[in-house]
């Protein structure tokens, strides 16, 4: 198959790595090279997930065929190269919707669970994986075995976040959550500091089906934290008033056409933005209908928003720290963000609900913090390790889908799962067939250790 | 309205971006191509985004002989035909192509095999007096050049042949269009050294569902490849010869 030497880099635009590219078309071409390889999606991870320095990148972007809906029961099976943008005109209109998305929705099926994505509703329903009914997945010898909770559960647990690593997935089977309109009813409450914000996102009576909350990060002292809780569930037809309920009209997409000078996001710009948005979007304190585009993948309308950063490009940083610190340990973050005066143009805060059975899977009942932090200097990455400090204390861990630079010894501390997950991933690709610039980065996968450490 | 479509040559980027297209506006299709495996998950696919009957079955351009009782089957499972994509086509390798049995086969992909199933399809809508053969052609085949001379023949020699064919069916109104694709992302492209501007296969195949829509009988894909063509053409022989292209 012909390959393509090019300098990628995942949706941060940080790192910028050459790699061979390879892009099969047909799903018998699908399968592992003879030199070690990572596979890659949509390329939305934000650091070096779906990169693999000097080395192969097979990329799934034409293997994205929806091969079953079965619209009574809510099941669907593709191929893991479609992305959820494909899916979700397919199965809206048959009044199906994801059980669980990620906030952009220009990410491939594959990806999802390689890194066992999460939603607004991880307190209600767990993670991505939760709703994975089976995964194709080709190994290193070449050979596809399904794997599901069941079925080769060990694999399949080892396969949701596991950054890809264990081998190729190919398909996969998807339970939908039934909607009657694709409409969103929404709701929003202002919270002047992160105590009160903390108080809204617990409130048995305000919470619905998805909640988060945007966080403005300038405001600082008895302000700090404040922003706003937005909470949703899918409208009834009761609520939509509208008559074929079911019809989503695409927005036009306006795309960034080039890289922004890196000034443009300054702590002056942002304050600028923070306040109109919070007094904005603050303002709406009766519930109102959204359209789903605008509620879970607001920053899709505009093509390319990462070019917004500069071509240097930036780092997501997005951390859980557990619940009964939650508050102690967040408050130390934004402290210490805002002490270094670099802003964050974004920054999301949701509830997690119970710990997910992938191994080396993300969240844990607590609090998650993502933050947008612009790469100008090489200061922000001791900013991070600071952060990552913080993190560790409050036993809380980093997400390995946005992260382009956490240390290996950290890893290890914040996944405690891992050696469960290596031995599995041993016995599957036992020469470490599957590989990342990130797994390198983080030593994970590294097959000499097992007998080493212990 | 919607009709029939037949597309030859199914499992191709190209293929695929059309037949997504056809499908959009509600047209059925029947899909064709060596690859039956292959077929099936496109056919599937096509089937669950836009609603649409998909059928699909096993042909081998250059298996000419077999070209008659695929047809017949053709027009037995889909009632009747409103039209015919000719998508199939073979790059090969230049370099191993100096030998006569590799270009043979060229040949044999993209021109005998194009001229063997669409006089079956010209000879089923002549009668009906209405359908659409669309061809894709290349723009390889506007002017021969030594990275790729028996692939360019192979198309110039299917460009000519739809020429003569539209000549032929124009009486009977049917529409016989020619597509010339520039640089499109394909297996067929990538990793290739020199591309500029490449579409995506979607988008063209968007384009080429347009054409029938419109009056044009050669089209080429993205439009401002005619002015590319143009210019290339125009190179005297004298000067062009010594290119290295």
């Amino acid at each position: 198959m012909p390959t393509l030497t090019k300098v990628i880099s995942g949706w941060g635009c940080y790192p910028q790595q050459s790699c061979e590219l390879e892009r099969p078309e047909r799903y018998a071409d699908l399968r592992p090279t003879t030199d070690a390889l990572i596979v890659r999606g949509q390329g939305r991870s934000y650091g070096d997930a779906s990169l693999n320095e000097n080395g192969r990148v097979v990329l799934t972007e034409r293997i994205d065929r929806i091969l079953s809906l079965d619209t009574k029961l809510g099941i669907m099976r593709a191929e893991a190269g479609v992305t959820l943008a494909d899916i979700l005109p397919a199965i809206v209109k048959q009044g199906w919707f994801l059980s669980v998305t990620p906030g952009t929705k220009y990410v491939s099926l594959g990806g999802c669970i390689a890194a066992d994505v999460h939603g607004k509703n991880h307190h209600h329903v767990g993670s991505f994986s939760e709703h994975v009914q089976s995964i194709e997945l080709i190994l290193a010898d070449g050979k596809q075995i399904t794997c599901s909770a069941n079925e080769n559960s060990e694999i399949f647990w080892a396969t949701v976040g596991g950054m890809g690593l264990t081998g190729i997935i190919a398909e996969v089977t998807l339970k939908l959550k039934p909607i009657e309109t694709a409409k969103m009813m929404v709701n929003h409450r202002a919270a002047h500091n992160l105590e009160q914000l903390f108080h809204l996102l617990q409130e048995p009576t305000l919470d619905d089906h998805y909640s988060v909350a945007w966080i403005d990060c300038l405001a600082t002292g008895e302000h700090l934290g404040r922003g706003i809780a937005m909470f949703g569930h899918h409208a009834s037809k009761a609520e939509c008033s509208i008559k074929n309920s079911l019809v989503n009209k695409p927005k036009p997409m306006r795309t960034i056409p080039f890289n922004f000078p890196a000034w443009i996001l300054n702590p002056l710009s942002i304050r600028a933005f923070n306040a109109l948005y919070f007094n904005l979007e603050g303002r709406k304190k009766v519930p109102f209908l959204r359209d789903y585009d605008s509620y879970f993948y607001p920053l899709d309308t505009i093509g390319h928003w990462n070019r917004m950063y500069g071509k240097r490009g930036f780092v997501q940083y997005q951390c859980v720290i557990p619940e009964k610190t939650a508050l102690v340990g967040i408050t130390a973050l934004l402290n210490t963000l805002s002490v270094s005066r670099r802003a964050s143009f974004l920054a999301v805060l949701k509830r997690f609900g119970d710990q997910d059975k992938g191994y080396l899977s993300f969240p844990l009942p607590g609090y998650t913090l993502a933050l947008d932090l612009p790469l100008r200097d090489k200061g922000l990455f001791s900013l991070l390790d600071k952060l990552d400090n913080i993190v560790l204390k409050y036993g809380g861990r980093v997400y390995l889908a946005k992260d382009a630079r956490l240390s290996a010894e950290s890893f290890k501390t914040m996944y405690p799962r891992y050696e469960t997950w290596l031995k599995i991933k041993q016995s599957i690709d036992p020469t470490n067939r599957f590989t990342s610039s990130l797994a390198r980065r983080l030593d994970i996968g590294n097959l000499h250790e097992l007998g080493s450490e212990k | 309205m919607s009709g029939n479509v037949l597309i030859l040559g199914a499992t191709s980027a190209i293929a695929r971006g059309t037949a997504a297209a056809f499908a959009a506006r509600g047209d059925d299709l029947y899909l064709a191509s060596r690859d039956l495996e292959e077929l099936k998950r496109i056919a599937a696919d096509l089937h669950v985004r836009y609603g649409v009957k998909v059928l699909y079955g096993l042909f081998d351009a250059t298996d000419t002989d077999t070209h008659p009782v695929f047809f017949h089957k053709v027009i037995k499972e889909t009632q009747a035909l409103s039209g015919v994509v000719l998508a199939f086509g073979m790059l090969g390798d230049q370099q191993e192509a100096r030998e006569f049995n590799v270009a043979a086969n060229i040949i044999t992909s993209n021109f005998t095999g194009a001229v063997s199933i669409l006089s079956l399809c010209a000879n089923y809508f002549e009668p009906f007096k209405r359908g659409f053969i669309i061809g894709i052609s290349s723009v390889a085949g506007d002017r021969g050049r030594q990275s790729n001379y028996v692939y360019g023949a192979s198309k110039g020699a299917l460009s000519l042949y739809l020429q003569g064919l539209r000549n032929r069916l124009h009486p009977s109104g049917v529409r016989v269009i020619t597509i010339k694709p520039g640089f499109v992302d394909t297996a067929m492209t990538f990793g290739l050294p020199g591309l500029f501007l490449v579409a995506s296969p979607q988008t063209i195949g968007k384009q080429i569902v347009r054409t029938l829509g419109k009056s044009a009988d050669v089209v080429y894909l993205p439009v401002f490849w005619r002015f590319i063509m143009l210019i290339i053409k125009h190179i005297p022989e004298f000067v062009f010869k010594r290119m290295k292209m």
